[in-house]
């Protein structure tokens, strides 16, 4: 057996222990004092009756300083985008830019209250109205909805828009086509929305099989939901074609945008026939991940849809001042209080300016650029399962190493040993064993030479000693967690011993 | 651009060893004809400084360092300076959602103990990681009752959250499920005999709110009982948490279905919030979200790990409890850290200060207007009926520096001129004294206003 | 693994035994192996009808569900309890762990189902893939 290979990006180091915060908690401690009382204090039992609640059970007591130890040792457990390249194809892990955050805490919006007189929420509003603009010009659309608070909820509530179309054309329609290659969350938003959902088949080079389209489409079919480029990060070139086979018979096309930073200011979903496509802030526009949330679903529609938004919408009235409007008899309705994830449109629109045209244009070439990086540089280390071009993103299978026994999870997970954070592992569907990597413009050549080696090491050790590879992650706070053991015998919430 | 990391030499070196000429080549797969041979008309590119200075022109027109005295679901409290500077922290700010769980333990801990608190604070077995708001966890709520009931109605109380309601309502549409709203009794609480007129056989849940939307407390054992011994559950909705330090949580709802944005989550014109829901742990497989699992690793080492999972769309698809993918997680990790600093001694303070300067602003504003829904008791919440318009009254406490009550004709056409008042532990006595002053200029002299129309939405 | 004789088998893979009016139904080894640590088992209850090809529950891994289809019609008339809180004994012993018993609507049914033999052919020839 050769020498491990040395690790050029990673090195282990301290990592402190923490346990829960109930296990530090003790009768006493405090983090909080609350200025005295300007107003008469209250006889809570006279108040409240036997609706006054006269114990917080488990709740924790500790000081201010064990709460900064505890989140901040915490958070050293966690890979993040600003530790490293972070390769999650479809989740488009690129840099959250710090003054978004500056901006979003301004007091005027961050304290700003949604219920607040249109007199003084002008700011707001012009928020809103911005970003709308930006938005409806880069996609190629007319109008749009800033409310749903995530991209499953923009599909949501682009589905709602279908069907209130095909109803006011007296007939709802059945059906929705979803490739096989689609996130899991489109068929599950036609199930919500009462669409049964008919899958549509992928063909030889990963893009839609034209052909099964045509035969596939009828008036029972309300929309197609076509993810652009699709999930093996190939735009889909024949989509002159399947967007005219779906309006020849009266049907929609969806776009789920998740994708739409490979486009940005080269092609807009609007002029290759899209009716109505959902964004996601958190990829496309930098918003932050968070540690899974919040999302943004903005949804953009072609005008023959614009009826139907949810309410409210914002107008700009006689005056110039800015508004809402309630009153919108064929909207579809409300998919959420207020009016969506304001301070992600904050982000979103600061991202925006930052970049400028020119900016955002060279975003995605640098975004495609970089995946074709990567797909040139582990060519031959493992399996390209589909040689359509990439791009920004370009799934691999596991197909080499798995002879050796080695699964795509644990090339993810030894990969974490290397100072990274795993690609998408097993999806897109309809590729077994599937690696998925997009890297995203924000990485520098050298960050993806460090992958690249990396990756290459990996397929290396796989072949001289795959037990190894098998038992990794080696350099982790935790090993390799029983997630058998959680299912089985849920254990979802801490209780006292 | 400041964010590429690349020179003009890298990307030579880079298209070079792809085998491209140039980058047009990558962008060869979009047929030609709708490729964009022009820039985008989006503002030119900006100084980090200008942004900054477009902003803050636009947080001054959103006029700020106003009282505050609006809460309908959006309440604005103190927010602890260290649950910035926590959520701050880039490993926190920028992981996304912990799939590879050796390497997201802080994430996974962290929404571990989130749930815990949850469950204290709610009375409930299990709570889920969050989801996106109050209103859409009160419908995913209405849905998981349909699913575990195996019936399709639900019945709503009319003192739930009018937008709530709405999106319940365009959920339902589409779910085929008929909605029934009962109304409120002059206590300002559910009208337990029509709600019992209301719940039968087909009657999958009750959703009620609780302190309802005019703060009132509701007699949540009455409407347990109601809907228990016609078969239905009780989904018990809370818009303002803060309450759960001195009200009793709605124990005997079978769920609960939460906002927690008064947990040190800014206003923010309205989002991003804090849904959350809360179950017995026999109703788990039919919650929709993500949950965290305490287990160990190979070594017998504690740690944490997202479960249950397969009751989510990226594995269900069609089937899926819901169609819910990410959850609000740094929100949430606001609320949990929220919730550890005030804990179970502070955050029953903090409750009694919001109890204390609503009682004393109902009872100043009860001398000279009419203070609705009194018989039962409230949180931090009131509803004030006037002789004079509401828009009129927003608009003179304008000129203060106030920003005033809710109108609340656009909701509920048939209190007249109510506002929807709220104050929490930042409501100061001379605010109440200047709004109550204020509010009391003209009463009985009502004469409209010209500034009415620009406040009216 | 040995497949007992005196069993049924579908394409889906369940094993039904029956003797006669009544039948008992679980799925085969072969499933749980391709299916790995079984968490959760999803069952009717007793008196539910189950209809032939169609599916009446549903398996649960870590990371994938899968249906389960019913051998042949008839009325459910008991479920394996022990399933619910220990679903690791079909890993154990998926031809000696039962899921449900049921009256047979009509026991003609098993005539069309896989034998042994047959069955042990068809996942021969599904495992080489």
């Amino acid at each position: 057996m050769k020498p491990r290979p040395t690790i050029r990006k990673a090195t282990t180091h301290v990592n402190q222990n923490e346990g829960l915060i109930f296990e530090k908690s003790s009768a006493g401690k405090a983090a909080w004092r609350l200025p005295p009382l300007d107003v008469p204090e209250v006889d809570t039992a006279k108040l409240l009756g036997s609706a006054e609640r006269k114990d917080l059970g488990h709740m924790p007591e500790v000081s201010e300083i064990e709460i900064i130890r505890h989140f901040t040792r915490m958070s050293t457990w966690n890979y993040a985008i600003d530790l490293g390249m972070y390769p999650l194809g479809s989740c488009t892990m690129k840099y959250n830019p710090r003054v978004n955050e500056v901006v979003s805490r301004l007091d005027g919006l961050a304290n700003g209250h949604p219920y607040q007189p249109e007199r003084v929420s002008q700011g707001a509003l012009r928020i809103l109205k911005t970003l709308s603009d930006c938005l409806i010009e880069i996609t190629g659309m007319d109008a749009i909805t800033l409310q749903p608070a995530a991209g499953a909820h923009g599909e949501f509530t682009g589905l709602l828009l279908v069907r209130a179309h095909h109803q006011s054309k007296g007939h709802a329609r059945k059906k929705i086509l979803i490739p096989d290659s689609a996130h899991g969350t489109n068929p599950a938003t036609a199930a919500t929305v009462g669409y049964a959902v008919e899958n549509l088949k992928s063909n030889s080079q990963g893009m839609v099989d034209v052909a099964a389209l045509a035969s596939q489409m009828n008036e029972d079919v309300a929309a197609l939901m076509l993810t652009n480029p699709n999930t093996l990060g190939v735009f889909e070139q024949e989509i002159h074609k399947i967007a005219d086979i779906m309006h020849a018979k009266g049907g929609l096309l969806y776009m789920d945008g998740a994708n739409m930073n490979a486009l940005v200011g080269k092609v807009r979903p609007g002029d290759f026939g899209v009716d109505l496509m959902h964004l996601n802030l958190h990829k496309t526009f930098s918003t932050p991940h968070g540690g899974g949330g919040p999302g943004s679903g903005p949804v953009a529609v072609k005008k023959i849809l614009e009826p139907y938004l949810p309410t409210p919408v914002v107008i700009t009235k006689p005056d110039g001042a800015l508004g809402f409007e309630y009153t919108r008899p064929q909207s579809v309705g409300r998919v959420r209080a207020f009016y969506g994830n304001f301070g992600m449109f904050v982000r979103a629109l600061a991202y925006t300016l930052a970049n400028g045209p020119d900016g955002l244009r060279q975003t995605t070439e640098d975004a495609v650029l970089n995946a074709n990086y990567i797909r040139k540089g582990l060519e031959g280390a493992y399996d390209l399962p589909y040689a359509t071009p990439s791009m920004h993103e370009v799934v691999f299978s596991d197909k080499l190493q798995a002879k050796k026994g080695v699964k795509t999870m644990d090339i993810a997970k030894r990969l974490i040993d290397y100072g990274f954070h795993p690609y998408t592992t097993a999806f897109p569907l309809i590729v077994p064993g599937a690696l998925m990597i997009e890297p995203t413009e924000s990485e520098s050549k050298e960050e993806m030479d460090l992958f690249i080696d990396a990756m290459k090491s990996i397929a290396e050790e796989v072949e001289e000693d795959p037990e190894m590879v098998l038992a990794a992650p080696h350099t982790t706070r935790v090993s390799r967690l029983d997630e058998v053991a959680a299912a089985r015998k849920p254990v979802l919430r801490w209780k006292p011993s | 651009m400041r964010y590429l990391p690349k020179s003009p030499a890298d990307r030579e070196a880079i298209l070079k060893a792809i085998g491209a000429r140039s980058i047009d080549d990558l962008f060869a797969p979009i047929p030609a004809e709708y490729r964009l041979n022009r820039d985008l008309k989006v503002p030119r590119q900006m100084a980090e400084s200008e942004i900054v200075d477009w902003f803050r022109e636009r947080s001054r027109e959103n006029g700020d360092s106003y009282a505050m005295f609006l809460g309908a679901g959006a309440y604005y409290h103190y927010r602890p300076v260290i649950i910035d500077s926590l959520i701050s922290r880039g490993e926190f700010l920028t992981a996304y959602t912990p799939y590879q769980a050796e390497i997201s333990q802080g994430t996974l801990q962290s929404i571990f103990e989130f749930q815990t608190m949850i469950c204290e604070l709610t009375g409930m077995e299990v709570a889920n990681a969050s989801m996106y708001d109050g209103s859409t966890a009160a419908t995913e709520a209405v849905m998981m009752a349909v699913r575990l009931t195996g019936r399709r109605a639900a019945v709503v109380a009319r003192n739930v959250h009018p937008e709530y309601r709405e999106v319940l309502a365009t959920y339902a549409f589409h779910q085929d499920m008929p909605l029934t709203t009962v109304r409120y009794s002059d206590s300002g609480r559910v009208d337990l005999k029509e709600l019992e007129k209301s719940v039968n056989q087909d009657t999958a849940c009750v959703l009620i709110q609780s302190p309802n939307f005019f703060g009132t407390i509701e007699d949540v054992d009455a409407v347990a009982e109601i809907a228990h011994k016609n078969g239905a559950m009780l989904v018990a909705s809370i818009s303002e948490v803060v309450s759960l330090g001195i009200v009793e949580p709605p124990r005997q709802a079978d769920v609960v279905a939460m906002e927690a944005q008064s947990f040190g989550v800014p206003l923010g014109f309205g989002g991003p919030y804090c849904g959350v829901i809360a179950t017995r742990e026999k109703y788990v497989r039919q919650m929709p979200g993500r949950l965290v699992g305490q287990t160990n690793d190979r070594n017998g080492k504690r740690g944490f790990v997202l479960t249950l999972a397969t009751r989510e769309q990226h594995i269900r698809r069609e089937k899926a409890t819901s169609n819910i993918c990410t959850n609000q997680a740094l929100v949430a990790l606001m609320a949990n850290i929220f919730m550890t600093i005030y804990g179970k001694v502070g955050l029953k303070e903090l409750a009694k200060q919001n109890l204390a300067k609503t009682a004393y602003a109902a009872q100043q504003f009860g001398k000279h207007a009419k203070v609705l829904f009194s018989a039962g008791a409230r949180f931090n919440e009131f509803v004030v009926q006037t002789s004079e318009d509401p828009y009129a009254i927003n608009s003179r406490l304008l000129g203060h520096k106030i920003i005033g009550g809710l109108p609340l004709k656009k909701f509920y056409p048939e209190l007249g001129n109510a506002g929807l008042w709220c104050c929490t532990e930042l409501t100061t006595r001379a605010a109440i004294d200047g709004a109550v002053n204020t509010v009391n200029e003209s009463q009985g002299s009502a004469k409209p206003s010209r500034e009415v129309a620009e406040v009216t939405r | 693994m040995s497949y007992p004789a005196d069993f049924r088998y579908t394409k889906e893979h369940e094993w039904i035994k029956s003797d006669g009016k009544t039948a008992t139904i679980g799925i085969t080894d072969y499933a749980q192996g391709s299916l790995g640590d079984i968490v959760f088992v999803d069952l009717p209850k007793p008196g539910a009808e189950i209809t032939a090809g169609k599916t009446f529950g549903s398996v649960e891994s870590v990371k994938a569900v899968s249906d389960l289809y019913a051998p042949a019609s008839g009325t459910v008339t008991d479920v394996n309890g022990e399933l619910a809180t220990a679903p690791e004994k079909i890993n154990k012993d998926a031809h000696g762990s039962w899921m449900m018993k049921v009256t047979l609507k009509n026991p003609g049914e098993l005539n069309g189902l896989l034998s042994a033999a047959d069955y042990e052919k068809f996942v021969a020839e599904e495992g080489g893939h």
